[in-house]
Order: C-alpha cells, then structure tokens, then sequence
C-alpha cells in the first residue's frame, strides 16, 4: 500500500485570506466572528456568522470560467491556488500526470434561490442565464476546478454534511493508498451567505450571544448556547509518498488513517456508539494507540449535545492518556462542509508551527468536558500524530490521523 | 427619436454591456465586422447574451433570429426592427 503524504494546502476562512494569516490568528487565537445585521432585517433568530470575504477573480479567471461559479467555487478557487503553489503543481505537471479531485460540498443554496427568482420574475428559463446550473449543484467546486485546471483524474463531489470535507480527504486518502491515484486536490467548501443559513436557523441551532460575537462560539464552555455558522474553502494536495519523493516535493505531513461510521439513528442528534466507532477505526488504520495521539482537534461546534456527546466519546478513547484539546471552531465557527478540510489545514498549521491553536471561550467545564484536557490558551508544544474530528447531519462520522513525516 | 439615433443608442448599449459583461475589447466592436466571428461565444455564452439582450432592449432573441444576423450592423438593425415591432 502507498504512503499518503500533503505536499499543499491553501486556506480562505475567517480567520484569514491564507495560510499567514491564518496561522496568526491560531496563534493568537483571534475569533473571526461578526454580527451581520442583514440578518436580522431578513428574519434570523441569530446574526451571527464568520466573515469572509469575497475574493475579486475578475483580473485572474476569465468571464467563462467565472459565469458557473457559486459563491463557495470562489473561495474553493483561491484556497487551491495557494495550495497548488505550494505543492509546485504546474499547468505541466496538470497535464502529464491525471490528478484528481474530490471536494466536500453539501449546498449551492444562493444560486438556487436567485435562478428560482429569475424564473419568477422573467416566466422565462433561457433568461435564467448559462452559469446558474453550474452555480446551483452542489458539485459546483469540483465541476469548475477541474475546468479551470484542466484535471484528468477522479473528480466528484463528496456531501456528508458537516464531514464532507473530512470524507474528500479520507477517499482521496484511499484512492492513493491503493495505488489509483498518485496525486488528487481535496478538500471543503462553504457558502457563506445568508439564503445557505437561514433553514440551519430556523431550528435554532445557532448561538444568540450577539451582543458579545467573538464569544458566541464556545465549545464545550458549559455555557454554550450553540453553533455560529461559517465558511470559505480549504484544499490539500494529498499525494503517493513515491510522486512526493519523486517531484522532489516538500512534504508537509502524512495521513495516516480514515475512521467513519454512520449512527443509524436520529438525523440530527449524535451518537456515542458511532463516534467511538470512527476513532476506534482511525487508531487501528493508522496503527497508533490512544497514548500516541498528541493532539486532538476536536469537532466541537458549540452545541450543548453534540459537545456533550463526543466529551464523551473523547473521554471513553482517550481518557487513559488525556491528550490536549482543542476545537478551532470556537474561532472559525462552524465552517460546516469545508470544517473537515480546514481543520485538517489548521492542524498541518500547528504541526509545522510548533504550537497549538486555543479552545477560547472555554471558560467554565460542564461534567463532561472538564474530563478532557482542553487547550484555553495557544500552547507552543511540538505534537507529531493529530486527530481530527468530524461529524454531521444524518449521523456521519468521520476520524483523520495524521502525522509528521519522518 | 431619428433612425440613426435610435441606432447609434442600440450600438452604444451593446458596446457596454459587451465590454462590461463579455469583457469584449470594445474597439473590436464596429458595424461591418462579423458579430459571430468576433465576439467568438460558444452555445453557453449565447445564452447569456440573450439575458443581456432582453435585459437592456426588452427583447428576446432566439436562434433563429441570430442565424440571420451576421455583422453588428445587422444586429443593430434587427433590435431597432424588434423595439419598433415587439
């Protein structure tokens, strides 16, 4: 079986245009949370939200590259571009070897609206205009990308909800591993515009702490309220050990596990069954014990069960050994289909930065989290095997181990 | 309103949603040139310039109409027919 390894990664977030300052932020554990007040004019019970911003591709794709691309494609497209630079994937390379992608995406909703809207309006689908079919699938990320870079190997859309991202990583992983694919562009993206928020809304699951943004999101904090949504695009280069060695490529860690399994029961509660089931499956894939895991980067959203439920399941793995903490989501908020890429971004960050980004807001411990090792604040330590979490909707787990090559 | 202005109103809306839409070099752009040949849109693009032909004149063109356009010119000339005749 062929080694995996990440020669590239590149990340649009709200904690920064980049992995600069992306990585100062983790640092010094600066929340990229605002308080938007269009949505509240609109309805919303939370105006909470991460900002991004868009990024201007005018001078940089053409206008029929652009036409098809939804709001998350935008963000899908820069974070690649950084990761490529980094990887030194060039438009040769893209043609001599059939690199693949696979991108988690779980939602195109603006695209959809407005394309509903025009037919309205116009009572005319040709007046709806060519890119909103391309706009409006959740496959938007991948279908452009592999356009614009001329991809020739596998390429589709991975949508398991809150772990999409993290499941494009874990198949990309597979796909290399059994020699299918020698190098392939994954990773996670997420609308963050109002229309893709307003349903999650409308069951509150969102935090309503808006008179204090940058402390709404506060993972495992006894007083958390709920989830602030987020978004923007992570992408990662994941390559056969041998092409990395190959190309000369620098490589930026390994992956050494893929743990998921599905709850089978509720379709938005967790289960401890099945979350324990995923890390029991990445230890032994990765064949790391629970004491070799020096970091956890936890899916922790900010909801009172979800964070009770994988306290628990963290607990039931890895109470023998307690290793250090964190979820970023009390920065990013909840980053939804892209979470499972960035937080593999943010963890490649911390690996190579010799630290540890903080879990802020983490102010009081319920009975379940205090018996964690929770990280309040950023800690300069060398960790060499990570794990992170994801989960979502419908009961999908996913689990990554990753280490730092040697 | 005189037939040249009316025309010259048509060329002048054209040009600026061709240069700002279609990013089309707007020097590119003048009466007796091939429209097809030089704004090069494939099927996609097509449906686009409908959208913006609609949105700006009100009208809506279909295939048939362009197959019988060939310089702008005969564009102009087809749009002024059309907003005088809907």
């Amino acid at each position: 079986m062929e080694r995996v390894v990440i020669t590239g990664m590149g990340i649009w977030s709200c904690l920064g245009k980049g992995k600069t300052e992306v990585e100062a932020s983790l640092r010094e554990g600066r929340s990229g949370i605002v308080m938007d007040p269009v949505r509240k004019e609109m309805g919303f019970r939370s105006g909470l939200t991460g900002h991004v911003e868009m990024p201007d591709l005018k001078n940089v794709l053409g206008r029929r590259q652009r036409v098809g691309m939804a709001e998350e494609a935008f963000y899908a497209y820069v974070a690649t571009a950084e990761a490529f630079e980094q990887a030194g994937i060039t438009d040769e390379l893209l043609q001599r070897e059939e690199v693949g992608i696979l991108y988690g995406n779980d939602s195109s909703a603006l695209a959809v609206v407005e394309s509903v809207d025009a037919l309205r309006r116009k009572k005319d689908t040709t007046l709806i205009g060519s890119g909103s079919i391309f706009q409006s699938m959740n496959s938007t990320v991948t279908m452009n990308l592999s356009t614009i870079y001329r991809l020739r190997g596998i390429n589709f859309t991975v949508s398991g909800a809150c772990a999409s991202g993290s499941h494009a990583i874990g198949m990309a992983f597979m796909l290399i591993q059994q020699g299918l694919q020698r190098m392939v562009l994954c990773g996670g993206a997420q609308e963050v515009n109002p229309i893709a928020f307003c349903s999650f809304d409308g069951i509150s699951a969102f935090s309503v702490r808006e008179d204090e943004p940058t402390k709404a999101s506060r993972p495992f904090d006894k007083g958390r309220d709920g989830l602030v949504p987020s978004g923007g695009a992570a992408s990662l280069v994941l390559e056969s050990l041998s092409s990395a060695l190959e190309r000369g490529a620098t490589i930026l860690g390994e992956v050494l596990g893929y743990g998921f399994s599905s709850n089978g029961l509720h379709i938005s509660d967790p289960d401890l069954n099945g979350q324990v089931r995923a890390l029991n499956m990445v230890l032994k894939m990765a064949d790391v014990g629970p004491a070799d895991i020096g970091y956890i980067n936890a899916h922790a959203t900010s909801t009172p069960i979800g964070d009770t439920v994988e306290a628990q399941a963290l607990h039931s793995v890895f109470g023998g050994s307690k290793p250090p903490v964190s979820s970023t989501k009390s920065l990013t908020g909840h980053e939804c289909w892209m979470a499972g890429a960035s937080e593999i971004v943010y963890c490649l960050l911390m690996m190579q930065g010799g630290f540890l980004a903080p879990n802020i807001n983490f102010d009081e411990p319920d009975a379940d989290s205090e018996r964690l090792n929770i990280i309040e604040r950023p800690l300069n330590k060398r960790v060499d095997v990570m794990l992170s979490n994801s989960f979502g909707f419908g009961g999908t787990n996913s689990s990554l181990v990753l280490k730092r090559y040697a | 309103m005189s037939t040249t202005t009316m025309i010259d109103e048509i060329e002048s809306k054209t040009k600026n949603f061709l240069v700002e839409e279609f990013e089309i070099d707007g020097t590119v752009i003048v009466r007796d040139a091939p429209m097809q040949e030089t704004l090069d849109l494939d099927s996609l693009d097509y449906v686009d310039l409908v959208v913006l032909i609609q949105e700006n004149f009100g009208v809506k063109l279909t295939a048939d109409d362009f197959a019988g356009i060939s310089t702008f010119q005969d564009f102009y000339q087809h749009i002024e027919a059309r907003i005088a005749k809907p």
